[in-house]
């Protein structure tokens, strides 16, 4: 099995495929070659899993042609390949039936390689919303069923009733999981009590948070899971049209979707008289066009529609008036895909791990200065120490972590001093970040607080829609304000102005972007303020970031005179014979840090 | 330049024309030109009844429209978060540098346009860039010259 998701294809999964296919061709074996979707072990991409009969299954990483047609010729004559192999897997848990699917009747494992459950990356994890990812063949509707799919819409359209399958979603406390956290049996008991007809369900997978791509790995793992919360919607709400709105970025996530709309339609799970009971549900999808805004749910209804992605006031809410002016209910995939879930078990058995305000898992990605970077499912209540140290396994050697980023570009960075902070939506708002819908971006002492609030604020005063006026103008002159600090010429009075401007743009702005777009640099005054009066006060950057604040510099004492950096400087500011040490002229240097990446005995500095 | 109606008729024809298909069909006739030229955005407005002004309302309000012709290859540099911390400003820096453009746009040979992105979910092998439908990872500024060359159309490498 290759992990063919966009991070596998763009390592090479492709090669990796058609090579092993190839020489199990030319050695006549009789292996079945499988594509599957995205376990989320993302920093060992391309992986390979191996299942033999009665055998554990084994995942190898970092795989490329050659290696995966040694494997298949090393695992024709008996060779596991141990010393490549990352990870054993026993079984799979399956939440939805309770049944732990077992590779190997025998627990005995291979000599040197680690058990899944003993990886530190994976102990720490509940897979529910991604059980399936990586497990099964994405493009096959027939691998989802034995795993359990559509059970939960059989159940619930023979053995309940709409009510009921609400009751299920109130007991088990679940929250919208992109981010805002409203109560989603609240939201369809909102839809199922309007009597405008037609209603809509859209799926919002316009995951524009950078930093963040569980939306992606969901649709392109696990489609089917989707679409069945869709369906159980449909039936609980009365609702008879579904979206999908998917980012145009995500080309393979449009796709295996698609895919998966026909195969539900040629199998009645879709279209007229699904599962012949009478119940009718369309689903289609729309790609969006680009624009970060159009996430808020008023804002994508108007972009459904044809026009531009602004938002409107709310209420009247989208339940009320949404998509055509007919009530319309939005949820974000992760939440459709905990559907199932919910209905096969029950909402009491959802609620059994969490906080007191949140139940349940969540998938963050853990991005950045980590080295496990990877789609990890977490449930509520570990602390952020627990994700960042355990499951991501730290910042890399020789780097100190400062903080971690949560919810996207208005999110805010959370310091050291409060990572023992437990992740629900509650804690993290009070610590003046969000949940967002799960980037988890891990900053170390290589990252400097001014320049990231100086990257959000170009990033949220590019994508603001415009339509008020404090969050498109205040935006703009927080950026220059930052952009002043950053360059060297900010004073400590741009530090109040930051935060006043801060504070006022996030109490006249209309949408959510708006609300929160101040968080960033809110956040980082808030817990890196000495950051900031570095650089104003002194004129320094600490992490060495900031452009007009640094210089480059050789270290005569270690530069070898290899002259690799002066054939890649383009501005011709490096001088030296050869094997002399070498000098940089500062008056000529554009500081791209292109020598110092190829500067083997390391001695180019940042000073 | 009748080739120019011919291709957007025929684009129309696969759409009926509702309002809520002008940003798909929109995207389609974008995906053959690589970019929206007036005379489309003309025939839009008048094919689906919506004043000229609101479909370049929409077409200048979405980042995946352009009303400049774009190069043959799309090489698209993610800014996002992970990429950002990870030095994706110098992956671009160097991208400009190579193709001798002083900001993001595109080449006079009209081979590559260039632009930045706001994150292609592939945040795990930061820094990354896509040229085309193919995504690059892991990427350092010496890896640049030779993914663009290998890209390049053969003929004009060769001039």
């Amino acid at each position: 099995m290759v992990g063919m998701g966009t991070c596998g294809l763009a390592t090479g999964a492709d090669e990796v495929y058609e090579a092993i296919f190839d020489e199990v061709k030319r050695l006549k074996l009789s292996y079945q070659v499988a594509g599957t979707g995205c376990i989320g072990w993302c920093c060992e991409e391309p992986l390979v899993d191996v299942c033999l009969p009665g055998r554990p299954r084994l995942t190898y990483g970092r795989m490329d042609a050659h290696k995966a047609r040694e494997l298949v010729r090393g695992l024709s004559e008996g060779d596991l390949k141990p010393q490549w192999a990352i990870g054993l897997l026993t079984g799979f848990e399956n939440p939805l039936t309770d049944i732990r699917t077992r590779y190997a009747k025998q627990t005995a494992g291979v000599d040197g390689v680690r058990r899944y459950e003993d990886l530190p990356l994976f102990r720490h994890q509940v897979r529910w919303a991604s059980r399936n990812c990586g497990v099964i063949d994405p493009s096959s509707l027939e691998e989802y069923i034995a795993r359990g799919g559509y059970f939960a819409l059989h159940r619930a359209l023979h053995a309940m009733h709409p009510a009921e399958i609400i009751a299920e979603l109130n007991h088990s406390l679940l929250r919208g999981r992109g981010g805002a956290g409203f109560p989603t049996g609240k939201k369809w008991e909102l839809l199922r009590r309007q009597d405008v007809t037609p209603k809509y369900l859209i799926c919002n997978a316009d995951e524009g948070d950078p930093g963040a791509y569980m939306n992606r790995t969901l649709l392109e793992s696990d489609p089917h899971s989707v679409l069945e919360g869709m369906i159980i919607g449909a039936y609980a709400t009365g609702a008879t049209e579904g979206i999908i709105y998917v980012r145009e970025e995500y080309p393979l996530a449009v796709k295996r979707m698609q895919e998966a709309i026909s195969q539900a339609e040629k199998a009645g799970l879709l279209g007229d008289d699904i599962f012949n009971q009478g119940l009718r549900f369309q689903i289609r999808i729309v790609k969006g066009a680009g624009a970060f805004v159009c996430g808020e749910e008023t804002a994508l209804i108007a972009s459904v529609e044809g026009r531009v992605g602004e938002p409107r006031q709310r209420p009247p809410f989208p339940v009320e008036r949404g998509l055509g002016g007919k009530p319309t209910c939005i949820n974000n995939v992760e939440t459709w895909a905990d559907i199932p879930l919910i209905v096969m078990r029950g909402g009491d058995w959802y609620a059994q791990i969490g906080t007191a305000t949140s139940k349940g898992t969540k998938t963050f990605c853990l991005v950045g200065a980590v080295k496990n970077t990877a789609l990890v499912e977490v449930p509520f209540g570990i602390t952020l120490r627990q994700v960042v140290e355990e499951v991501g396994g730290g910042v890399p050697e020789g780097r100190k972590f400062k903080a971690v980023q949560t919810g996207g570009p208005s999110g805010g960075c959370i310091p050291e001093s409060l990572l023992d902070l437990k992740v629900d939506y509650e804690s993290l708002t009070q610590a003046g970040s969000i949940m967002g819908s799960g980037g988890m971006i891990v900053m170390d002492d290589s990252t400097c607080m001014v320049d990231i609030a100086k990257y959000f604020l170009t990033f949220l005063a590019d994508e603001s829609c415009g339509k008020c006026f404090s969050c498109r103008e205040g935006l703009q002159r927080m950026q220059q304000i930052v952009t002043h600090i950053s360059d060297g010429h900010g004073c400590e009075e741009d530090l109040d102005l930051l935060e006043e401007l801060g504070w006022m743009v996030r109490e006249t702005s209309l949408c959510g972007l708006g609300q929160t777009a101040p968080n960033p640099v809110l956040s980082t005054l808030r817990y890196f303020r000495d950051e900031y009066l570095a650089h104003v006060r002194e004129k320094r950057c600490p992490a060495k970031v900031c452009k007009q604040l640094i210089a480059y510099r050789i270290d005569p004492t270690v530069c070898d005179g290899c002259g690799a950096c002066v054939r890649v400087c383009t501005s011709e500011a490096i001088l030296g014979e050869k094997k002399q040490a070498h000098t940089i002229d500062k008056a000529r240097c554009s500081k791209c840090g292109a020598c110092m990446e190829v500067c083997q005995p390391k001695a180019v500095l940042v000073e | 330049m009748p080739e120019t109606a011919a291709i957007v008729e025929g684009v129309l024809a696969g759409f009926l024309e509702r309002r809520e298909n002008l940003i798909p069909a929109l995207e389609d006739i974008q995906s053959h030109f690589h970019y929206l030229p007036e005379e489309a955005l003309r025939t839009v407005s008048r094919r689906f009844k919506v004043p000229l002004t609101q479909v370049y309302h929409v077409a200048t309000f979405y980042n995946c429209f352009s009303l400049e012709p774009r190069g043959r290859h799309q090489v698209r540099v993610c800014l996002g978060t992970a990429c950002h911390v990870r030095g994706a400003q110098r992956v671009m820096d160097k991208v400009l540098r190579e193709l001798d453009l002083p900001a993001s746009g595109t080449t006079p040979d009209f081979e590559f346009s260039v632009e930045p992105v706001r994150c292609l979910g592939c945040c795990a092998l930061a820094p990354v860039i896509r040229i085309d439908r193919r995504t690059y990872g892991h990427l350092a500024q010496s890896r640049v010259p030779k993914i663009l060359k290998a890209c390049r159309t053969p003929a004009l490498a060769a001039a």
